[in-house]
């Protein structure tokens, strides 16, 4: 009767493990969507202002950030497929690709917003409020929702850095692999809030 | 216990979605060329809807996974909508 | 399947095991759910007590008119912080954190939850949180905005907006790790057998507040985290000087807020759903149509939050629609007391501690809801909005709601968690004062609201005196109520008289195992063959 060394039998649930990523995916979606209201009520209320003001963005480097942002998408895929056909050196390899590009992602960026910042765009700078509310609204979203988007790239790579290694070990395998999943989930999401955030700041124009 | 339907997507499968993502982009950002006026919001969003949508589906696999998420998911998303748009029901009738 | 009076043999505790760890490390290790559960329920006492003692403190100020003990200043960081602590600290977190976390795994035939060690980290997280908030007492002032933090005030005021905003944002984690918890210990891991529709109310409850957890509080985290972009920064979002709305605000704040509500009542509902079965000696009256309210409740509270917000400046289109899908969201919850009183309707009733506590919640909970209509009709609102109508509301609702399903949950799973009896005829006691003095400090409110005393001033004109002392000599019986209450309970779980596996004569798989259970619940994981609430 009584429940001695209780033999800890690990049955693996990775449908529970993948419920469970979904699951942290969908707050994040909250999180992102509380922004997007904030974005979508003042865009509709000063839809001018945020017309003019996304000329200051450079489409160029938005659309090479979506693109380096969608290959690592691809390749962070892949590597669930490497993995299953117990391919380590190319699951490494993508893995690998995959924080590099998001290191470019993250070079672009901190050009972009020294450019910004360079120009005296920032968050409570005096330019700004010479140049009226409808610009104030719009750098201040740029800000926050491209930063805390860089907050979660940053993140992914950790992420991804700590997937990498269990990979090397050969703690993740061709049949125990659910978080390399779990990772590429994580990236994806990070991907598709981009897929919107470009198109909202930078081609508004 | 795992019971997935070990499904390998192939490399060429990831590929073909990618440059289809890339194709759209292209369009997008093409598209901003034309003056599409109060259309230009929809038009931007109906795009990124359609590679999010691929996006979810292959890259994230939630074609060949269990039916659950395939509920769950877009059930978020329209809760999202929903509630932006009845916070529009304020700021349009102000 | 009941064994009422037969001896437990002899096996180890949960309360027994110590993991190889010694002291306080058996239980701020531990990964037992049940551990968890109590560690939740000892801080969240810890902080109750604070919280109690702001209320009081209010209470003592407003005996009288003018300044009786405090001044403004001092009365509106009180009422900010005692919200605060109340609604975050206690409330949200409240049956899920401390009963889900106990009972949730051993009601569906579970070992633990989906993600133990995730579980764990969710208490840290709450106990950094609660620490941040409390902190907010501390140093340069507390805040004294109110625990709704509007905006533009939150921004400007020049207290301690940024521990208490970031102590809310991060007991948001807490709460959100819970319910993603849940949601996947629901989902995966109820015995072989048990369908959904078979699965007990108290689970049921847990998993729509699950969803509200993991989906409404994303919400306000970001809007916390805007206030303090604003505080920082000056990013201009919510600062009408700089175009931003703080409409937006209101909007962004109760999206989260008015859900959270659910968080607080659908597990208290559940813990009912438990309760008046077992005591009437009778099957729940509609099951399904309890679960079907409890997903309703839970789904169309999303979308109702606009009532918080009547006489801000929504536009006309958006005060109609949210006074309307009010109405509608009140009529799942009619469903359930209507389903408990059916419940008890020719059952065999035993007017047990918990039973009292549950037909009590039935009571304050109709009358919290009934004036939830009066607050929900616009034209009613203009009149009581922001006076002590509604802040009777809210304690007839919350505390009246939650707090007295926590109790009955308490009294009623006590033997199961301590495997002790508290005293019965302190208990009947306690509860008795507690529930009159309850009545006592929130009922004159109703007529002090709607004959036009203010909510949230420190001071008030003489004619609202008397029903201030009749509030305030209530809240002096409650909390000796609570006094009485709290002390048999600590008293029992010590020495009290060791109780039998199913004291109650329940019927759902808690009582199938002895008290206190041991660490891994169940010897062998059940097969569950007929429906929940069967009685012989």
């Amino acid at each position: 009767m009584s429940s001695t060394t209780a033999q800890h039998v690990e049955h693996r649930d990775d449908t529970a493990s993948k419920l469970g990523m979904w699951l942290f995916i969908f707050t994040e979606l909250l999180l992102f969507g509380g922004l997007f209201v904030v974005y979508s009520v003042y865009r509709y209320l000063n839809a001018t202002a945020f017309h003019l003001a996304a000329h200051e963005l450079d489409v160029t480097v938005g659309t090479i950030n979506t693109v380096i942002l969608l290959v690592s998408s691809m390749t962070i895929a892949m590597s669930t497929t490497a993995i299953q056909k117990k391919d380590k050196r190319t699951t490494l390899i993508l893995i690998g690709i995959t924080i590099l590009l998001a290191l470019g992602f993250l070079v672009n960026k901190y050009f972009e917003w020294s450019g910004k910042i360079g120009h005296g765009l920032y968050p409570g700078s005096p330019v700004l409020e010479e140049l009226g509310r409808g610009d104030i609204l719009f750098f201040g979203l740029y800000f926050f929702m491209t930063g805390l988007h860089a907050l979660h790239i940053i993140v992914g790579m950790v992420l991804l850095g700590f997937v990498f290694n269990r990979v090397r070990k050969d703690k993740i395998t061709h049949d125990n692999f659910q978080l390399l999943e779990n990772g590429g989930l994580y990236w994806h999401l990070v991907d598709v809030i981009w897929i919107f955030l470009f198109p909202l700041f930078y081609l508004i124009t | 216990m795992s019971e997935e339907t070990h499904h390998i997507v192939p490399y060429r499968t990831y590929g073909l979605i990618l440059l289809l993502l890339l194709v759209l982009t292209s369009v997008s950002v093409a598209v901003t060329q034309i003056e599409l006026t109060k259309w230009s919001t929809a038009v931007a969003l109906l795009l990124a809807g359609t590679k999010t949508a691929f996006v979810l589906a292959i890259f994230m696999h939630l074609k060949f996974d269990q039916r659950i998420f395939r509920v769950m998911v877009p059930l978020i998303i329209l809760l999202l909508i929903v509630v932006i748009v009845i916070t529009f029901l304020d700021y349009l009738f102000r | 399947m009941t064994s009422k009076g037969s001896e437990q043999p002899a096996y180890k505790s949960y309360l027994e095991e110590d993991g190889g760890r010694k002291g306080i490390f058996r239980w701020i290790l531990s990964t037992d759910h049940k551990r968890i559960g109590l560690l939740y329920l000892y801080s969240m006492m810890a902080w109750f007590i604070v919280g109690v003692t702001l209320g009081l403190l209010m209470k003592l100020e407003l005996i009288a008119p003018g300044k009786t003990l405090i001044g403004p200043q001092a009365y509106n960081a009180t009422f900010t912080v005692h919200g605060v602590i109340m609604i975050f600290l206690i409330v949200v977190p409240g049956l899920p954190a401390v009963f889900g976390n106990f009972m949730l795994p051993i009601q569906i035939g579970a070992k633990d939850v989906a993600f133990p060690k995730l579980n764990l980290f969710s208490w840290y997280i709450y106990v950094l949180g609660s620490i941040l908030v409390i902190a907010s007492l501390f140093g340069n002032g507390a805040p004294d905005t109110g625990w709704t933090f509007y905006a533009p005030y939150s921004f400007k005021t020049g207290t301690n907006m940024l521990p208490a905003a970031l102590g809310a944002f991060v007991l948001g984690f807490s709460s959100i790790l819970t319910g993603l918890n849940f949601l996947v210990t629901i989902h995966r891991m109820r015995a072989p057998g048990m369908t959904w529709m078979k699965m007990p109310l108290f689970p049921w409850t847990l998993y729509g507040t699950a969803w509200i957890q993991l989906l409404a509080t994303p919400i306000v985290g970001i809007t916390l985290l805007m206030v303090a972009g604003e505080r920082i920064l000056g990013i201009g979002f919510f600062d009408p000087a700089k175009g931003g709305d703080p409409l937006l605000y209101q909007h962004l704040f109760w999206i989260y807020s008015h859900p959270a509500v659910y968080i607080m009542i659908l597990p208290a509902m559940g813990a009912i759903s438990e309760i008046i079965p077992t005591f009437a000696r009778k099957t729940i009256f509609g099951y399904r149509a309890i679960v079907l309210s409890t997903l309703a409740i839970a789904f169309v509270g999303y979308f109702v939050w606009g009532h918080h917000m009547f006489t801000a400046g929504m536009s006309g289109t958006a005060l109609f629609t949210f006074s309307i899908l009010t109405f509608i969201v009140a009529i799942p919850s009619a469903i359930k007391v209507f389903n408990w009183i059916s419940t008890m309707h020719q059952g065999s009733i035993t007017t047990e501690v918990p039973f009292l506590w549950a037909a009590s919640f039935i009571f304050v909970f109709m009358i919290g809801g009934l004036t939830g209509l009066v607050l929900g009709a616009l034209a009613t609102n203009v009149h009581v909005h922001d006076t002590a109508f509604v802040v009777a509301h809210f304690h007839f609702i919350v505390f009246g709601g939650t707090g007295f399903a926590f109790f009955g949950a308490m009294h009623y799973w006590f033997p199961k968690i301590y495997g002790r009896m508290y005293d019965k005829g302190w208990a009947r006691t306690g509860w008795l004062i507690f529930f009159i003095g309850f009545i006592g400090l929130y009922g004159p409110m109703f007529y002090l609201g709607i004959t036009g005393m203010p909510r949230r001033y420190f001071d008030y004109l003489e004619e609202y005196h008397g029903p201030n002392i009749i509030s305030s000599l209530g809240a002096l019986v409650m909390i000796t109520g609570f006094i009485i209450i709290l002390i048999n309970l600590i008293k029992s779980a010590r020495e009290g008289e060791k109780a039998e596996q199913n004291p109650w004569g329940g019927t759902n798989l808690e009582w199938q195992i002895p008290s206190p259970p041991p660490l891994e619940n169940f010897e062998e994981i059940p097969v569950i063959e007929k429906a929940t609430y069967k009685f012989d």
